[in-house]
């Protein structure tokens, strides 16, 4: 028997030198966009359990810009069913909290979804709070850092998540939240009859009015954290060479430097 | 250089593209030493509907013609050209199908091929008949409902690994040119079996493999056209076909000159970058020259034919005709000149820019460690099947002096 599944991706720079500007906002204009590269794991894991599980459907669900119709389309291109942009200019500045509030009253709107997938965290925000913070708000089990999915049927899901020190593994009751890790799969390309259904498709809008949100508990204002500033990771420097003939000479060298330093 | 390419165009390079630099650059040594079928690369290309995009939507095609096939081929050919093949052989299958297999064999073969399902094959080249087509050995009789066929056909690219082929037959020896014949033939059929694998100096992952006919029935409705058209089959085919060579071609050009690029702005010698010395750039000018202008060529004469083909495959499907019936009542041209003018210009240029590429990459050029070695020993075919260069040449002078005397015939009639 099928589930439905949904997957919250987001549009993200492709590129991995975001530039940083005066007011220390990422500066993410003109840069060529795509999947949160995390995000494709999400959706290949959810394209497996719909080939696993006949009558299975995969909705994508993107919150942010209009333009996320780009990445919806993409993943439509890959063999996901449907799709919906979840945007309005009252979520622009949205922390991870009112975003997570979004996803869930989408999540409820689409009404029948029993699984519900994330990337790890995104590669632009980092933050990886959103399995947890949509899991929280639905009430619902959630994981993250799962990489791998041992077991699934239409009531559970059994997963194994990563641990510092090996896997645990874990069955939950779905519905459930499960965010996933890039060990989990390797993504597919897309097939150019994909690609064409895709653009195709029409992708339905869907702002805060649809989702029964009051305009008032979301965007920058009604956020309760904020980013007060970022900086770039200064660039590492050149590291010292220890030099010796013999390792034993290699390590009196290496506790003269370790003693010089003041390390010890 | 922007062609003017449609979006569904540019789909096809960069899903191409995708394949060619993360699934098909790891592992094209290996194939290139191993002589081994890469099925792992061809699993990928059917998923992402690579083999169709030159068919008809009607046969499970992308709905595109020669255009798409030739950027489909380039862009894998900048990767590997004996990988790229594959698809490459399995056109030269379902061109002369679709061009003069009638509305059933379409149907019948044409999904199969478009989808990946089944690769096909080509083969007219025997032991002693190469240039020389009319010279064939291989017989085809007829007897009641079927044709029983017997001889011997070699170079069969993709053979083996292929499940349908498309073979000539001389059906009345005594008919020379005229007695040939062309058939459809599916693996497995009794009577038909593999003989000897080539090894080869290039392409060396794509199997070549001699065909062995030994008594093989198989119905008449597999012959392909008309009894005695054979020739007739294998030019049209060819004048559709050679461009996907050229595309080849132009691939395995293009992949030498990127990888030399990199190189020769990492390698320095006297302290310097070696590509900072003029007498590489000048080699890296003439070769980029060289390609643009092949490439240019190709894409021309894509368009042009595709104007003619996709009209003529439309309403041959609509009607129920021949597709080589109705480009005729639609006034198409015969493409033998400038299909034999891209298979020359760009496997010349592939061969020359190769060459040019080890010299420049210097010793480690000529290693097996470094990729553009095997772009050189790639390109080297290009330049012999689907007709050598040679026999190009020999159309292209042909096509120019028949349309000198038609003019002359013209203008006869005018005054």
């Amino acid at each position: 028997m099928g589930i439905h599944i949904a997957v919250c991706i987001k549009r993200t720079p492709s590129s991995t030198s975001v530039a940083i500007d005066e007011s220390g906002q990422i500066q993410t204009a003109g840069l060529p966009h795509g999947i949160n590269p995390f995000d494709e794991y999400a959706i290949e894991e959810a394209l497996r359990i719909k080939e696993k599980l006949e009558g299975s459907k995969v909705t994508i669900i993107s919150a942010g810009a209009p333009e996320s119709e780009d990445v919806v389309k993409a993943a439509l291109a890959l063999g996901a069913d449907e799709g919906v942009v979840v945007t309005d200019p009252a979520f622009d500045g949205s922390d991870t909290m009112v975003t997570s509030l979004i996803l869930s009253k989408t999540v409820e709107k689409l009404g029948d979804v029993k699984l519900i997938l994330f990337g790890k965290q995104t590669n632009d925000g980092e933050s990886g709070h959103m399995t947890a913070l949509v899991g929280a708000r639905l009430g619902r089990p959630s994981i993250s850092a799962v990489r791998k999915v041992t077991d699934i049927d239409a009531d559970s899901i059994t997963v194994q998540r990563l641990m510092d020190d090996g896997a645990d593994t874990l069955k939950l009751n779905l519905p459930a939240v499960v965010g996933v890790t890039k060990e989990i799969n390797e993504p597919r390309l897309p097939s150019l009859k994909g690609k064409m259904r895709a653009k195709k498709a029409a992708i339905p809008k869907w702002g805060a009015g649809d989702i029964g949100v009051d305009a008032a508990v979301v965007g920058k204002d009604a956020s309760p954290t904020g980013v007060v500033k970022m900086e770039p990771v200064p660039a590492r420097t050149a590291g010292t060479a220890i030099t010796g003939e013999t390792p034993e000479e290699l390590a009196k060298n290496l506790v003269e430097k370790l003693k010089e330093t003041k390390f010890i | 250089m922007d062609y003017e390419l449609t979006e569904t165009q540019l789909d096809i390079i960069n899903l191409a593209g995708e394949i060619a630099d993360k699934k098909i650059k790891p592992v094209r040594a290996k194939y290139d030493a191993s002589e081994e079928f890469p099925w792992e690369i061809i699993e990928e290309m059917r998923k992402a509907d690579l083999f169709g995009v030159y068919l008809p939507e009607e046969y499970g095609g992308l709905g595109g013609a020669n255009l798409e096939l030739i950027l489909m081929s380039e862009r894998l050919s900048q990767a590997c050209a004996g990988i790229g093949l594959s698809a490459l052989t399995s056109s030269l299958c379902a061109i002369p199908i679709l061009l003069f297999g009638n509305p059933d064999q379409r149907k019948r073969y044409l999904p199969d091929l478009a989808s990946g399902k089944k690769l096909g094959s080509f083969c007219i080249t025997e032991p002693a008949s190469g240039s020389d087509a009319t010279s064939m050995g291989a017989t085809a009789t007829l007897e009641g409902d079927h044709y029983v066929l017997n001889g011997v056909k070699n170079f069969c690219s993709g053979g083996k690994t292929s499940e349908t082929y498309v073979v000539f037959f001389s059906t009345n020896p005594s008919k020379g040119p005229r007695g040939i014949s062309a058939f459809i033939i599916e693996k497995g059929t009794p009577g038909f079996s593999f003989g000897k694998k080539e090894e080869k100096m290039g392409i060396r992952c794509n199997p070549t493999y001699e065909l062995v006919f030994e008594n093989c029935q198989i119905p008449k409705e597999n012959l392909l056209y008309k009894e005695g058209r054979g020739l007739h089959v294998a030019q049209g085919t060819f004048d559709l076909s050679r461009p996907g060579v050229a595309a080849q071609a132009l691939g395995i050009a293009q992949g030498a000159l990127n990888e030399t690029i990199e190189y020769t702005r990492q390698r320095k010698q006297f302290g310097v970058p070696v590509s900072s010395f003029q007498a590489m750039q000048h080699m890296l000018a003439d070769c980029a020259t060289q390609i643009e202008a092949s490439r240019a060529l190709l894409y021309s004469v894509a368009k042009a034919m595709d104007k003619d083909v996709i009209p003529a495959t439309q309403k041959a499907i609509k009607e129920g005709i021949l597709v080589y019936d109705a480009m005729k009542k639609l006034g198409a041209k015969r493409w033998t000149k400038e299909s034999a003018m891209v298979k020359v210009f760009c496997s010349d240029t592939a061969m020359k820019v190769t060459t040019d590429c080890v010299q420049m990459c210097g010793g480690i050029g000529y290693m097996r460690d470094f990729p553009v070695e095997k772009f050189m020993r790639d390109a080297k075919i290009t330049q012999i099947y689907e007709g050598t260069n040679q026999v190009q040449r020999n159309e292209i002078g042909m096509m120019l002096i028949k349309e000198a005397a038609s003019a002359a015939r013209r203008e006869a009639v005018a005054a």
